[in-house]
């Protein structure tokens, strides 16, 4: 068995990147997926939590996430895609008309 | 006699007395009906009306000769219709005191009222709206009477503002012209101030004895603080000054004689504004426990009687002297009222004596305008006594009766108040004096300028007598005005004494010192008159004069313009200084805060760039802030 301290920390790497890809990336998908890695850093924060602990707390919690993902990614696509076939474009700095 | 045993003694009411209470009914629902009938009742009406005030006299008379045939202890009697509400522990009644002096009132104001409904019928013949008058002046007798039968203050304040409507409505009763309007506005206005003390008045009875009721305040009074009974009488001075135009409330009374000439008599002579005098009366407990009050009323009866013989020294409009000259004998009343319990008995002799030569001459007045096309200023007249007989010899009676030609009603009564006044302090009887004088001289004028010289009639005028139905009235009242005085002379101060706490005075025909000075100074007042306006002609126009008395007495002593500086033009700077405030300091204060927010939220309002990205930035910024936070407060 790995030493979880180290999954820890790929968990904290990853929910980096996905934050950072939130934060700079333009196009849509990449945005998106980028809030799906820093869901699944979350689940291994969880999952490896639940192991130190010995409990399966963490792990239930997991399932949590990944239905609210899962309910999200259809909701999301389905923007995404209504928002291409509008304006055929997927950078997220093109809808920018929400505001005064 | 202890004052206040005699005070509260009141017997149940039985037989007659029970159903006093048509008296005031009866003329209401007449009112009522009049003025819900419609044009139905025009042609009749006016004779329902009539019916009305003559049953009221009828049960008012009823009532008197009851109580002649009682002792003097069960005379006065109190009966409680109704509770009108309850409030707390306070429970208002409406209940009906009839006592010797509500009755003398209640006869008064439906005997005169009967005369003076009966001359309508004649006077207001050709007028379109004569059932609504009638109605109105059914209201107006129903309320007086409910003024006056009143057991406690707060139903006569009902009363009271029930003939201050009906006489708002009847000075007013020519709506179309706006000066008529205009002087039922100004009556009414004024008369709220006088409220204003009235009310004033009961709430410090309610607050001080829990009830209202005169036979509670009566017994109150002497254990109330002395600067409460000084207010007390003071409010109470204040509400009658409003009702009875006396100075400074006096303003509205010559302008009310833009009502028809009926309403001046009933109304503005014989009846509503002495309700003030009988305030007074009735509330002489409260006088008698505050020399400061007592000696106001004195004050505001010698200044207004002054006042008032003044003005009817100077004006040309022959109802407007008799408004000047209606003025300065309340005055006499009031000042009577104040001397204290020698004066009460003559207050009430001279306010029974005046309604009589008083509503006489108001008539007879309204018989000439009748007579002279509803003109009334008296340079128009001169000479009408050979055409109009019947109205001539009535008002002479009248004149000699006001004047205090010896043994007429109001030689009996005047000459009292002057003695009394001497007694009491020698300055204002001198007052009382010179009041008979200027009395004398002012009426000497009016006959001079309107019965007696030259003619001056505008060309076309023809004048003639009036119908029967008003000559009738005025002989009844002329006979009463010679014959009232000696009738009551030795009879009214015992008759009122339970009521009215007076002390009863030897009177006797022949003349006391003081007596014969006042017939010397009438004498003069008379040879005055003539010495100006008996032996040359009247001039058609009022001559220009420098006299300030003149002047002044023209001008109404300047009251209108008095009211004016003191009282409307600083409410009219008020109103726009009140209007300047609102406009520019509280609109500017919440209209700056609300400029001030808005610049604010167009700032705010940059935040919102419509970048998601930039969202996510704020977003992320905000969780770490937040977790840092937490973890600090974590480690400290």
């Amino acid at each position: 068995m790995t030493n979880p301290e180290n999954v820890l920390m790929l968990a904290g790497v990853l929910f980096t990147i996905g934050a950072l890809g939130v934060m700079l990336r333009r196009n849509a998908l990449v945005a998106f997926m980028c809030v799906e890695l820093m869901l699944n850093a979350a689940n291994l924060a969880l999952v490896t939590g639940s192991t130190m602990n010995g409990g399966l707390d963490g792990q239930v919690a997991s399932f949590f996430v990944m239905v609210v993902a899962a309910a999200e990614v259809v909701v999301g696509l389905a923007i995404i895609m209504t928002i291409y076939r509008t304006r055929r474009t997927t950078s997220v700095d093109d809808a920018n008309l929400l505001k005064l | 006699m202890n004052l206040l045993e005699t005070l509260s003694h009141t017997v149940p009411a039985t037989g007659m007395f029970a159903n006093a209470w048509w008296m005031i009914a009866a003329p209401l629902l007449v009112a009522a009906f009049l003025l819900l009938a419609g044009r139905v009742a025009d042609a009749w009406g006016h004779f329902v009306a009539v019916a009305a005030v003559v049953f009221s006299f009828s049960i008012a008379a009823c009532l008197f000769g009851e109580m002649l045939g009682r002792g003097a202890e069960e005379r006065a009697v109190e009966s409680t219709l109704y509770t009108w509400f309850s409030v707390g522990t306070w429970t208002f009644d409406v209940g009906l005191q009839i006592d010797q002096l509500s009755i003398l009132f209640a006869m008064l104001i439906t005997g005169v009222g009967s005369l003076i409904h009966i001359y309508s019928i004649g006077y207001m013949a050709h007028d379109e709206r004569r059932r609504r008058f009638f109605a109105y002046l059914n209201l107006f007798v129903a309320a007086m009477l409910t003024l006056v039968l009143a057991n406690n203050y707060l139903i006569l304040f009902v009363g009271w503002e029930g003939v201050g409507l009906a006489s708002y409505l009847l000075i007013s009763f020519f709506q179309h012209k706006k000066s008529a309007a205009d002087a039922g506005v100004k009556a009414f206005v004024m008369n709220r101030v006088g409220d204003f003390g009235m009310l004033l008045a009961i709430f410090t009875m309610l607050a001080m004895f829990g009830s209202s009721k005169f036979s509670v305040v009566n017994a109150g009074v002497p254990e109330m603080p002395a600067i409460w009974a000084t207010l007390l009488g003071v409010f109470l001075l204040l509400g009658a000054c409003g009702k009875s135009a006396q100075v400074p409330l006096q303003a509205w009374l010559l302008d009310a004689m833009e009502g028809p000439t009926p309403v001046s008599a009933l109304i503005h002579a014989a009846t509503m504004v002495t309700a003030g005098v009988y305030l007074v009366v009735r509330s002489h407990v409260v006088y008698e426990h505050s020399m400061i009050a007592q000696t106001a009323v004195v004050v505001v009866g010698t200044v207004t009687l002054l006042a008032g013989a003044w003005i009817g020294t100077s004006q040309d409009d022959i109802k407007k002297v008799l408004a000047g000259s209606t003025m300065s004998q309340i005055g006499y009343m009031m000042l009577a009222a104040g001397i204290g319990p020698a004066g009460y008995a003559f207050a009430i002799f001279h306010l029974l004596t005046h309604g009589f030569f008083k509503a006489n001459m108001f008539l007879g007045a309204g018989s000439v305008m009748h007579g002279m096309h509803d003109d009334v200023n008296m340079r128009n007249y001169g000479a009408l006594a050979k055409v109009m007989r019947y109205t001539y010899w009535t008002f002479f009676c009248g004149y000699i009766a006001i004047i205090g030609f010896p043994l007429t009603a109001g030689y009996f009564s005047k000459d009292h108040i002057i003695e009394a006044a001497f007694h009491y302090n020698v300055v204002i009887g001198l007052c009382a004096l010179i009041g008979a004088g200027v009395t004398a001289f002012y009426m000497t004028r009016l006959m001079f300028m309107t019965f007696w010289g030259k003619q001056r009639w505008q060309p076309g005028v023809h004048p003639h007598e009036s119908p029967k139905v008003m000559t009738l009235p005025l002989v009844v009242l002329a006979a009463l005005s010679i014959v009232a005085g000696a009738l009551m002379n030795w009879w009214i101060q015992t008759w009122l004494e339970p009521a009215a706490g007076n002390h009863p005075h030897e009177v006797s025909l022949i003349p006391t010192p003081i007596g014969l000075l006042a017939i010397a100074v009438v004498a003069a007042g008379v040879a005055t008159g003539w010495y100006f306006f008996g032996r040359g002609d009247i001039p058609k126009v009022a001559p220009a004069s420098k006299n300030p008395f003149t002047l002044v007495g023209r001008n109404v002593l300047y009251g209108d313009q008095l009211n004016d500086a003191v009282i409307v033009q600083p409410t009219y700077a008020l109103a726009a200084a009140s209007d300047a405030t609102d406009r520019h300091a509280i609109d500017g204060l919440f209209d700056g805060l609300a400029h001030g927010f808005g610049g604010l939220s167009t700032q705010v309002r940059k935040l919102q760039t419509g970048y998601a990205r930039s969202y996510a930035l704020t977003m992320t910024a905000g969780v770490v802030v937040t977790a840092v936070v937490l973890i600090l407060a974590h480690l400290a």
